[in-house]
């Protein structure tokens, strides 16, 4: 610490760049364990922080990313009918994830830190999760100056203006996937932006997602999944177009086995969404005119299809947006799972409903709570009185 | 007799437990009294520096119950009359003269401690100073003299880290703990509360005891906090309705008085901690001066003296006495160094709540923490920590957004009126956004408490 300790002064209060200071501080805290003292209260202090937190959520993102840059360049290299190994796929992937991490890294932080040097606030690292995160909900083919865009409404309208890490209503990252989807719908749905292609693909490939073909299913629709390649055990594991992180059930999972054994995720959450999904997609069976219809299509393949489970693991379980009670926790992953499954049956206009879902939700879980408060209130004024 | 078996909360695995011998301290050169250890009272002095004072003389009163007295534990002459910001009372300190004098103003107590000598009783307790033993719930304040409660609670476990041996603090003093308790009985027309541990097989030193309604408290900190127990006993049911709560050693003080007529303030404390020197329990004065019995470690260049335990004590510096209420000093280094990258080591050395160490894996694992806050101060997360260290009915983290709120009608519907900050004090020691929570706590509890006494 001492070497810089001379031009550090410099921009303690009081010092020439006094204003820079957050940059200074986020530096430090950034690459030290600095040897604060506690003061008032409890005199010592649990070793974990929102810093360790947010860097076990990016360590759970890990096997997405992985296989997300695997697969953007399997699916490019499968569209052009041109045989590669595993190491052109991912030097493609990269290709594409690199450019977009920077971006989205170069864009969010700046912002961040502007927002951090007008209140004076130390630079928080909400911004990790949420800049992680984002790539891995686009498609491959999304260009940079919409990301740019896309993320910059994410963080300025999603988290800032209320107030910053901690604040806001809805999950930042998919405000900036919704910001896309009602903005440029062009570039993040329909059937064509789900590849990454070289401009010719091969008759044999199939550029819809699984969850676009079921809008329109010929016939019986695990059958026709499967005529297109997509049986239930290739989409567990994700060789399919898709966003660049969903695709892979799997992957997820791995992710899910991290959050959930270091107790950053919520499994109730994670779990209660699963619950929400099978109890409407059977439902929905029960119902299903034919089995060629969106309806008789069984949980397990809505598990597997879209962004179901990368939704239900990490979307939904922003502490900062979903519910905070424990009991409330359960109604809000459960209605996600069910307005999601709802979304996908009953409205063909929109063939996957897991973004929508959680942001409806998000809105939501204040009033969930609510209800859950004022249920403890009553227990507790009854309990009193008897 | 019932049992309660608590899953929530958490023991912190620290190094430096006192061992399980008792010695005699060397007689306090000094003692010293902290007015900030007597929540509720508004002291107004009544001794100078210079003057010559015996066990028992008055120190200070509280501005709106005359009454309500504390006392000098020893005799000899003030040494200081310490005064903080806006002169408010910070300590009074004494210098001893060894002789043990009793003020010539005490009267021996009633002999017979029935409830029809309730008054008289009350009178006597108040008079010697040991009357500010008892506190009281709602709000966690010395108790009123002028309350009758509905019962009264004794705390005979402690479970907070490091905490001293309760079987050493009673050992060589049953006849006068059950002396305590049978005064205790006449000041209340409800039940005394015995809540003691439940694992201590068949061996548990207060299993004797007589003329009390005895529970058995099992489960991880904070298990052992009079909050808990009478949450589960006998909850509260509003700002009207008056519990007390009493230590082991604050039974013992009042039985000895009982029996010898005469106030001593002579108590059993734990020297802890792993910066302490030598850990272990020792007989010394109510107030008396750290030097004369806790030593830090020299393998320690800076460490921090705490009146009481990690998580609810005070830094009183290596020069502090031993707080009125306290049964421990703990002692622990001063965070010193820097780590690089300290939030991406894996943490086999770290001590944690969270399972993303993996010494969480390494339960008997004891770490010696230093007072590092390990973070900077973020915004409130809804993580689901504080619900998971608090067996209670209340919801911690809405408690403490409607305190932020200052609202009153929803800080106590959700629960303001059964917890004090050491209840909470697990929260804010795992809490990741490092907020002060016995703080919030304390700024509702000190808004509730304007807010009844105005309309008194």
């Amino acid at each position: 610490m001492k070497p810089h300790g001379k031009m550090r002064s410099a921009f303690e209060k009081g010092g020439r760049f006094e204003r820079l200071w957050p940059l200074v501080d986020a530096a430090e805290t950034f690459f030290f364990r600095l040897p604060v003292r506690t003061a008032g209260g409890t005199h010592i202090r649990d070793a974990y922080d929102l810093k360790r937190m947010m860097m076990i959520v990016v360590v759970a993102l890990f096997p997405s990313m992985i296989f997300g840059t695997y697969n953007v360049g399997y699916q490019f290299y499968a569209s052009a009918g041109i045989p590669a190994d595993h190491l052109a796929c991912v030097l493609k992937g990269l290709t594409v994830v690199i450019p977009l991490y920077v971006v989205t890294f170069a864009v969010g932080g700046a912002w961040e830190v502007l927002f951090a040097l007008i209140r004076g606030e130390e630079i928080n690292e909400g911004f990790f999760v949420t800049g992680a995160l984002i790539p891995l909900i686009m498609p491959p083919t999304i260009p940079l100056w919409q990301l740019a865009l896309a993320v910059s409404f994410g963080v300025v309208l999603g988290k800032e203006l209320f107030g910053g890490t901690g604040m806001n209503i809805f999950n930042p990252a998919l405000v900036s996937r919704a910001f896309l989807f009602f903005a440029y719908p062009k570039s993040i749905s329909g059937a064509d932006v789900w590849t990454l292609t070289g401009g010719t693909v091969v008759d044999a490939y199939t550029m819809a997602t699984p969850l676009h073909l079921g809008i329109e299913p010929k016939g019986d629709i695990i059958a026709h999944l499967a005529g297109n390649g997509f049986d239930f055990w290739r989409m567990l594991w994700g060789l399919e177009p898709g966003s660049i992180g969903e695709t892979s059930a799997i992957a997820v999972l791995a992710g899910a086995f991290i959050l959930v054994v270091t107790g950053v995720g919520s499994w109730r959450i994670i779990v209660s969404v699963f619950a929400g999904g099978a109890a409407m997609a059977l439902l929905c069976n029960a119902f299903a005119p034919s089995p060629a219809s969106m309806l008789a299509l069984p949980a397990h393949y809505h598990f597997v299809a879209g962004g179901f489970a990368f939704g239900a693991v990490f979307m939904a379980t922003d502490p900062v947006s979903a519910a905070g009670t424990n009991a409330g926790k359960y109604v809000y992953g459960f209605l996600i799972g069910l307005l999601t499954v709802m979304v996908r049956t009953l409205n063909p206009a929109y063939p996957e409903g897991m973004m929508l879902a959680i942001l409806f939700m998000n809105l939501f879980a204040p009033l969930i709570d609510y209800t859950v408060v004022r249920l403890n209130m009553r227990r507790r004024g009854r309990r009193a009185a008897g | 007799m019932a049992n309660y078996r608590l899953k929530k909360g958490y023991d912190i695995r620290m190094a430096g437990g006192a061992e399980a011998i008792l010695e005699r301290a060397p007689f306090p050169e000094s003692v010293g009294l902290y007015p900030a250890d007597f929540y509720g009272m508004t002291p107004k002095p009544l001794v100078e520096g210079g003057e010559r004072v015996r066990i028992g003389t008055p120190l200070w009163r509280d501005k709106r119950r005359e009454s309500l007295i504390v006392t000098s534990p020893a005799s000899g002459t003030v040494a200081e009359v310490r005064r903080g910001e806006r002169r408010a009372l910070e300590s009074v300190i004494i210098r001893t003269d060894g002789k043990q004098h009793v003020a010539a103003s005490i009267a021996p107590p009633p002999k017979r401690v029935f409830s029809s000598a309730r008054a008289e009783i009350i009178g006597a307790l108040c008079a010697v100073g040991l009357f500010p033993l008892f506190r009281q719930r709602p709000f966690g304040t010395v108790a009123d003299p002028l309350a009758t409660p509905r019962a009264i609670f004794v705390t005979a476990m402690d479970t907070a880290p490091l905490a001293a041996d309760q079987g050493l603090i009673l050992k060589n003093h049953e006849q006068e703990f059950q002396r305590g308790i049978d005064v205790l009985a006449s000041l209340t027309p409800g039940r005394v509360h015995l809540c003691t541990e439940a694992n201590t097989g068949d061996g548990s030193p207060f299993a004797g005891v007589q003329n009390v309604e005895h529970h058995r408290f099992s489960g991880p900190h904070p298990a052992g906090n009079v909050g808990v127990h009478i949450h589960h006993v006998a909850p509260i049911r509003g700002v009207g309705d008056i519990l007390w709560h009493c230590t082991v050693q604050g039974v013992i003080l009042i039985g000895r008085y009982f029996i010898t007529g005469a106030p001593s303030f002579e108590v059993t404390a734990a020297v802890a901690g792993p910066a302490a020197a030598r850990g272990r329990h020792v007989a010394t004065l109510s107030g008396a001066a750290l030097s004369s019995f806790a030593e830090a470690s020299k393998a320690f260049p800076a460490a921090r003296f705490i009146s009481g335990n990690v998580l609810t004590g005070r830094n009183i510096g290596p020069g502090g006495f031993l707080g009125f209420h306290d049964n421990l000093v703990t002692i622990i280094p001063e965070a010193r160094t820097s780590v690089f990258l300290g939030w991406l080591s894996p943490g086999f050395s770290l001590e944690s709540f969270s399972a993303s160490f993996i010494s969480r894996l390494m339960p008997r694992r004891r770490f010696a923490i230093d007072s590092n806050r390990n973070g900077s101060v973020r915004a409130f997360v809804a993580t689901g920590i504080y619900e998971r260290l608090l067996p209670m009915d209340i919801l911690p983290s809405f408690l403490l957004k409607s305190i932020l709120a200052g609202d009153i009608e929803e800080m106590e519907k959700l629960g303001i009126l059964e917890v004090t900050p050491e209840d909470l004090a697990l929260c804010e020691y795992a809490c990741p956004s490092k907020t002060d929570i016995q703080r919030m706590l304390r700024d509702g509890i000190d808004l509730m408490l304007k807010e009844t006494r105005e309309t008194e």
